[in-house]
C-alpha cells in the first residue's frame, strides 16, 4: 500500500492536475526525491539544494515534521504527507 | 483611494495581480501589498489625515483597500497615554503606552481585520473565517457581522472561556482539539477547498497591512516624530514586522523627517518563546515549540513572520526578551496599580518585557519608549482572583470596621 502526497492548489498544474500523488512508504527525503524525479518542477519549487525551502512545511499525519525527525521522518504505508505554505497565521 | 499596486513576493520579488492570495508559488514566501508610494506620497499629508477621521482610516492612502463604512466599527486611533508612574517603577526614562485594548473588540485585532473584511467585500466573497487564539475570532466575528457576512472562526478547545462566550454571540465558533498551530494548518488546508476570506491565510497580505497604523498613530500622536524605542508582543511577528514597516512608510512617504532609526524589540513568554530562543541563541533558524503560558493569545508556537521579526530586531538594534508567566501576572498588576489600565496576559508580557530590557542595560533612560498593550484584561478575567471581599455593614462604623484609613 503506497503513501500520498497531497499537493497544494496552486501547484497541482505540475502534477497534471493531481491534487494527491501516490509515493512508496520511506524516509520523507526519498520521497521528497521520488516526487521532484518524476515532477521535476514541483521538485524545484518545493526543494532548495534536496531540502524543504524555508517557507513551505511539511506534515505527516498532521504533525509538523520538525517535530519528528525533519526529513528523515519515516513515511509508512497509507499515511498522508501535506504540504502547505509557512506563513499563514497570527 | 488605494494606491495598493500588486503583491510582491518577499523573498524573490516575483509580483501577482491584487487578489486573495498569500504565498509565492515559485519559492513559497509571503506576498506583500507593494503601493504606488510616489502616488501616495503625492496625495497624503498631515493635514489630510488630521481632517480624516478618529479611526484608522485617517490612513486610508496607506491601506490596500478603498476606504468604506461597510466594516467600520471604529477601529483605530486608540490612546497614546504617557506612563510616567510605570515609568519611575520600572527605572525608565521617557515611557509611552498605547492602549489597543480601547478598539471596538478590545484588541488590536480590530487593525488588521477592518482591512481583510474591507477586501473580502471588494473579492466579493461571502465568508469570511480565520485561525485565532481569541481575540482575532471576537474581531473578525464582529465585523463579519457589520459587513453582513458569513463567519467561521476557528480557535484551540483551550482558550479563555471568555473569549469564546463573547464571540459566541456575533459568529460560528468552531473549537478544535489541538494548538493554536493545529488550527493554523487546518485553516490553510481549508483554504484549499473553501472559497473563504480567510483572514490570516489567503487575506494575510492586506489583514497584516492594518497593522500598520500602530505606527501611523504612534507618530501622529508624538506630534509628527519617531520615538527611540519600541517594544511590541511577538506571536506570529506580524504585528512588530508591520509596526516596523510603518515607520519607514513615513519616512518614504514624507510624514516625518528621515534620520532616525527607531529601535525595535520584541517580547514574549518563555513558554512560547520561539523567536526570543533564536535571538538569544544569534541564529535565523526559529525553531517552532509547542506552548505552554498564560499568554495564550500570543501563544503561536510556529510563527509565521518569527524570520522576519528577528531580522527587524537586529537591523534596528533591539532585541527580544522572554518573561515567565509569574513575572507576566505581576507586570499586569504593576500595569493596573500605577497606570490604571488593566490589560491581558499579552500586556503582561509586554510590561514585564519593558522591564526586563530596562534591567538588562538593553534600553536607556534617555530614549523615548513606547509599549504596545494589545489586548484588554476583562477578556481574562480568570487571572485576577479578587478573593473574598468582605460585605461591610451599609454605615460609616461597617465601613471603618475594616478599613482604617484616614486618608
Amino acid at each position: 500500500m503506497p503513501a500520498t502526497v497531497r499537493i497544494p492548489t496552486s501547484l497541482r498544474s505540475l502534477t497534471d492536475g493531481s491534487a494527491v500523488v501516490e509515493v512508496q512508504p520511506g524516509k520523507l527525503d526519498e520521497l521528497l526525491g521520488d516526487l521532484a524525479t518524476r515532477y521535476p518542477e514541483l521538485g524545484e519549487r518545493l526543494l532548495e539544494d534536496g531540502r524543504p525551502r524555508r517557507f513551505v512545511n511539511i506534515f505527516v499525519a498532521e504533525d509538523d515534521i520538525r517535530f519528528l525527525d525533519g526529513v528523515d521522518t519515516p513515511v509508512g504505508e497509507g499515511q498522508v504527507v501535506t504540504i502547505l505554505p509557512a506563513v499563514a497565521g497570527g | 483611494m488605494a494606491f495598493a499596486e500588486s503583491l510582491i513576493c518577499r523573498e524573490c520579488s516575483r509580483t501577482y495581480e491584487l487578489g486573495p492570495l498569500y504565498y509565492c508559488e515559485h519559492c513559497f514566501g509571503p506576498l506583500e501589498v507593494a503601493y504606488d508610494t510616489e502616488a501616495v506620497s503625492a496625495n497624503v499629508s498631515r493635514e489630510k489625515i488630521a481632517a480624516g477621521p478618529p479611526t484608522l482610516w485617517r490612513y486610508a492612502d496607506l491601506l490596500p483597500v478603498e476606504p468604506t463604512t461597510a466594516t467600520d466599527l471604529g477601529a483605530g486611533f486608540t490612546p497614546l497615554v504617557r506612563a510616567d508612574r510605570l515609568a519611575a517603577e520600572l527605572g525608565l526614562g521617557e515611557l509611552w503606552l498605547k492602549n489597543d485594548s480601547l478598539n471596538p473588540t478590545n484588541s488590536f485585532k480590530d487593525r488588521p481585520v477592518t482591512v481583510a473584511v474591507a477586501k473580502a467585500l471588494e473579492f466579493g466573497l461571502k465568508t469570511v473565517a480565520c485561525a485565532s487564539t481569541g481575540n482575532l475570532a471576537n474581531s473578525v466575528a464582529a465585523h463579519a457581522a457589520r459587513a453582513g457576512l458569513t463567519s467561521f472562526v476557528f480557535v484551540p478547545h483551550d482558550i479563555e472561556p471568555s473569549k469564546i462566550v463573547a464571540t459566541a454571540a456575533l459568529g460560528t465558533v468552531v473549537r478544535v482539539d489541538g494548538s493554536y498551530d493545529d488550527v493554523n494548518r487546518l485553516c490553510a488546508q481549508l483554504n484549499e477547498e473553501y472559497s473563504w476570506g480567510i483572514v490570516n491565510v489567503n487575506l494575510r497580505p492586506y489583514y497584516a497591512e492594518g497593522s500598520k497604523t500602530l505606527a501611523f498613530e504612534t507618530a501622529e500622536q508624538l506630534g509628527w516624530e519617531l520615538p527611540d524605542h519600541v517594544v511590541i508582543p511577538v506571536a506570529s511577528g506580524a504585528l512588530l514586522t508591520k509596526i516596523a514597516k510603518g515607520f519607514r512608510e513615513l519616512v518614504d512617504v514624507g510624514l516625518v523627517e528621515p534620520g532616525r532609526t527607531v529601535r525595535v524589540s520584541g517580547a514574549q513568554a518563555e513558554g512560547c518563546s520561539p523567536v526570543a530562543t533564536a535571538f538569544a541563541e544569534g541564529t535565523d533558524e526559529v525553531r517552532p515549540q509547542r506552548p505552554d503560558t498564560i499568554a495564550k493569545s500570543l501563544a503561536i508556537g510556529d510563527p509565521a513572520d518569527g524570520f522576519y521579526s528577528l531580522r527587524e530586531v537586529r537591523d534596528s538594534g533591539g532585541a527580544v526578551a522572554a518573561v515567565t508567566d509569574t513575572e507576566i501576572v505581576e507586570a499586569m498588576r504593576t500595569l493596573a496599580r500605577t497606570e490604571g489600565i488593566l490589560t491581558e496576559p499579552a500586556g503582561g508580557v509586554t510590561v514585564a518585557s519593558l522591564a526586563k530590557l530596562a534591567r538588562e542595560g538593553r534600553m536607556n533612560r534617555s530614549e523615548r519608549v513606547v509599549a504596545y498593550i494589545t489586548g484588554h484584561g476583562l477578556k481574562t478575567p480568570e487571572v485576577f482572583d479578587p478573593g473574598s471581599l468582605e460585605v461591610i455593614p451599609a454605615t460609616i462604623g461597617g465601613f471603618q470596621s475594616v478599613y482604617e484609613t484616614k486618608e
